[in-house]
């Protein structure tokens, strides 16, 4: 069953021509004419010797990606219309040169019903730019007391499931969940934290957080939820996915428990996110509201371990966890904002700038890592080869802009990254063989 | 400078020049008449988002001796109480065109938040836990006037730090005022990378003989209740700062208001090693001066 909804469009008739094409899995590295017939990759061919289309492009010098996936997205509806929507959310993730989202449940109210899910499936049928997935909670309005119909909500086009926002606190009831999985199928995606290390923290405790006389939410508050959660997920051999990773121990106990992993039947992968690769706590002395979100931006350490975490594939995937609020919602001192940045316009840019560029991470890695986050919910990887759907990013590397200057496709404009100089301009998206966004 | 939203928005040189105001100031309030022009025609707005006697009655005062006129805003009974936004509420006050908002809010940030928001001047007078400015200046003002200078002398804050946004500020300005700091409490209490601020840590106060001046630091009934301490006898039995922790020639401060009997002994409080009626009194002429920086120097 395709579990990836979008509304209906013109399949594409393009010719980009010369572009640098790039996919490390198809093997594929250098300039290339891409030919698309139907919304199908028809030809790939040397530069100049394909023949002519209903439209050309020429993209001499820019580089042609499989287009990217992000497995963490909140588009806010239903309820939350106000910060963002489905067509407004998903339109942003194409600016970015996304060409699959996955979102999730933590509206209002809660998509852990099939009436609920059901009507957001109809609206993406309706309003999605690209495929969207839909995650359905663990439990009930995300309360952590009920198991939701979690092989009903499978059946009726859930990916997979999460109460992402919050922790699953109890121990027991994620041991169900994940017992029940064997029902139901469908990943299980967990945010990572102790609430009673948490308690009213608001940012990563340490030695910004004692300057700032802010309330901390230390590095073991998830740790210790990762190690916690693996070590069940290993003893029921369980699929399990753990969201936003941002602390080395947490980085830690996910490579242990993947290695053991490997033995005993159990699936067990990770995540990261552009801002706690690129960013650490030090932000946050601006007490800049935009620096807010949970997990919370933390040590320069923690950074150094997402990143290692994700060059050596302990964490599979980047996700951005775009988190849109209303301006009114996030102009408020740092305590009382909304947590959360959006970031399906700048996942890429981001990522490129900071750590392709300087040479931390090649770009064939980013690439790899950038289009891997539907995989784990049984998704293909969008490639680039002869007969494959048109999932495309056409990427300007040697442009830059600033970040927020000329607005923002989302509805909301809390991007931690507001302000800063990117490299690389997404100028085109192409996801399931329609063109979707166009710079 | 235009605003004073943290310590750290004054040198050394900063802090000395206001200081040196303020003694002059100090000598004002001395007089039967205690009022100079300086802000005549000018408007003052205290906007205070929690509880306050000394701060908002000092910051009142001070606007009042310099002439200025003062609208007083508390959160309770105001627009405040029916909703309306931290950004809606300044705008608004800022119609009246005030030279100076004077605010206290119990978050973090809030000072600096509303600098956008108005063409006033923006004074910090405590926000959350972050800082609290002029309660460091009139510290430091109560300390230069006793002994001259702060210079090499071995400062104990002794407390909840975690949860003081006078521990911080003072901290910062006792130590660029060359001031040895150390703080002193319950380990739970004593934030994780506070050393990073430039003070020492300890949960003991074996070595308080040491200090020159010991600052002791509110102690709240909600600390107990939430875990950072058993109780508040076992707190006053290792913490409270009475005569037989004190040596001879060590200065007793706290930013008030006293917990009598808990943090402090009401014989500590009420000998003559106490500076804490000074700090009061410094209060109004370090506000004036602080104002007639902001007010009448120009940037």
């Amino acid at each position: 069953m395709n579990k990836l909804f979008q509304r209906a469009g013109q399949t594409a008739e393009l010719l980009i021509a010369g572009a640098h094409v790039l996919d490390p899995r198809s093997g594929i590295d250098g300039p290339h004419d891409v030919l698309i017939k139907h919304g199908q990759i028809a030809e790939i061919s040397p530069p100049g010797s394909t023949g002519t289309a209903e439209r050309t492009l020429q993209a001499h010098g820019k580089h042609l990606f499989p287009g990217f996936v992000d497995p963490h997205v909140h588009l806010r509806s239903p309820g939350q219309e106000y910060k963002e929507d489905i067509a407004s959310g998903s339109a942003a993730a194409a600016a970015g040169g996304f060409c699959q989202i996955i979102a999730m449940p933590n509206t209002t109210p809660t998509i852990d019903a099939l009436p609920v899910l059901e009507s957001v499936i109809a609206q993406a049928q309706r309003s999605a730019v690209i495929p969207t997935g839909v995650l359905a909670s663990i439990t009930a309005g995300l309360a952590g007391a009920e198991l939701t119909e979690m092989a009903a909500l499978a059946d009726a086009g859930a990916l997979g499931f999460t109460d992402d926002g919050k922790p699953l606190t109890s121990a027991g009831m994620l041991r169900r969940a994940l017992q029940y999985q064997r029902l139901s199928g469908g990943v299980i995606a967990l945010h990572e934290e102790d609430p009673t290390l948490s308690g009213a923290g608001v940012m990563h405790e340490g030695p910004v957080s004692a300057r700032l006389g802010l309330a901390g939410i230390p590095s073991v508050s998830e740790s210790t939820f990762v190690a916690r959660d693996a070590a069940l997920a290993l003893f029921e051999g369980a699929a399990m996915h753990f969201q936003h990773l941002s602390a080395k121990e947490s980085v830690a106990a996910l490579a242990a428990a993947s290695k053991a992993a490997e033995n005993l039947g159990a699936r067990i992968s990770g995540e990261a996110t552009p801002h706690h690769l690129t960013l650490t706590d030090e932000a946050v002395y601006s007490l800049d509201s935009r620096f807010k979100m949970n997990p919370p931006l933390r040590a320069e350490e923690d950074r150094q371990a997402v990143i290692d975490g994700l060059r050596s594939g302990v964490i599979a995937c980047i996700a951005t966890d775009h988190a849109p609020h209303a301006r009114h919602e996030k102009e408020q001192p740092f305590e009382q904002a909304p947590m959360g940045t959006t970031g399906s316009e700048t996942a890429f840019s981001a990522i490129y700038t900071e750590l392709v560029k300087p040479g931390v991470l090649t770009l064939e890695l980013l690439i790899e890592r950038i289009t891997a986050g539907g995989a784990l919910y049984g998704l293909e990887i969008p490639r680039i080869e002869t007969g494959q759907t048109a999932n495309l990013t056409l990427v300007d590397l040697e442009a830059d802009w600033v970040v927020g200057q000329d607005g923002y496709v989302s509805r909301s404009g809390n991007c931690c990254f507001e302000g800063r100089r990117l490299n690389g301009v997404v100028e085109l998206t192409l996801a399931a063989g329609q063109l979707v966004y166009e710079s | 400078m235009s605003h004073l939203l943290s310590i750290e928005d004054l040198d050394r040189a900063g802090i000395e020049r206001i200081l040196d105001r303020a003694e002059s100031f100090a000598e004002v309030s001395g007089r039967e008449i205690k009022k100079v022009p300086a802000l005549r025609g000018r408007t003052v707005v205290n906007l205070f988002y929690e509880s306050s006697t000394r701060t908002s009655s000092s910051f009142e005062l001070a606007a009042k001796r310099l002439s200025a006129d003062v609208v007083n805003i508390r959160a309770a009974g105001s627009a405040v109480d029916k909703g309306e936004s931290l950004r809606d509420t300044v705008q608004t006050l800022s119609a009246y065109d005030p030279a100076a908002i004077v605010i206290r809010s119990p978050h973090a940030g809030t000072a600096a938040l509303v600098v956008p928001w108005t063409d006033a001047a923006v004074i910090n007078a405590g926000d959350g836990k972050h800082e609290h400015p002029t309660q460091a200046l009139l510290d430091v003002f109560t300390l230069r006037r006793r002994l001259g200078s702060l210079e090499g002398l071995n400062i104990w804050i002794v407390g909840d730090v975690t949860h003081s946004r006078v521990a911080r500020s003072n901290i910062l300005a006792f130590g660029g005022m060359g001031a040895k700091v150390t703080v002193a409490g319950p380990p739970t209490l004593l934030p994780r990378g506070i050393e990073q601020l430039g003070a020492a840590a300890t949960p003991s106060l074996e070595r308080l003989h040491e200090a020159d001046v010991v600052y002791v630091l509110r102690m709240q009934q909600e600390r107990m209740e939430s875990a950072y301490i058993p109780t508040l006898r076992e707190y006053a039995q290792r913490y409270q700062i009475n005569s037989a922790r004190l040596r001879p020639g060590q200065l007793l401060m706290h930013p008030g208001p006293v917990n009598r009997g808990l943090e402090l002994s009401g014989e500590a409080i009420d000998s003559d090693v106490s500076l804490i009626g000074s700090q009061v009194q410094a209060g109004v002429a370090v506000r004036m001066a602080v104002f007639y920086e902001l007010l009448t120097v120009p940037a």
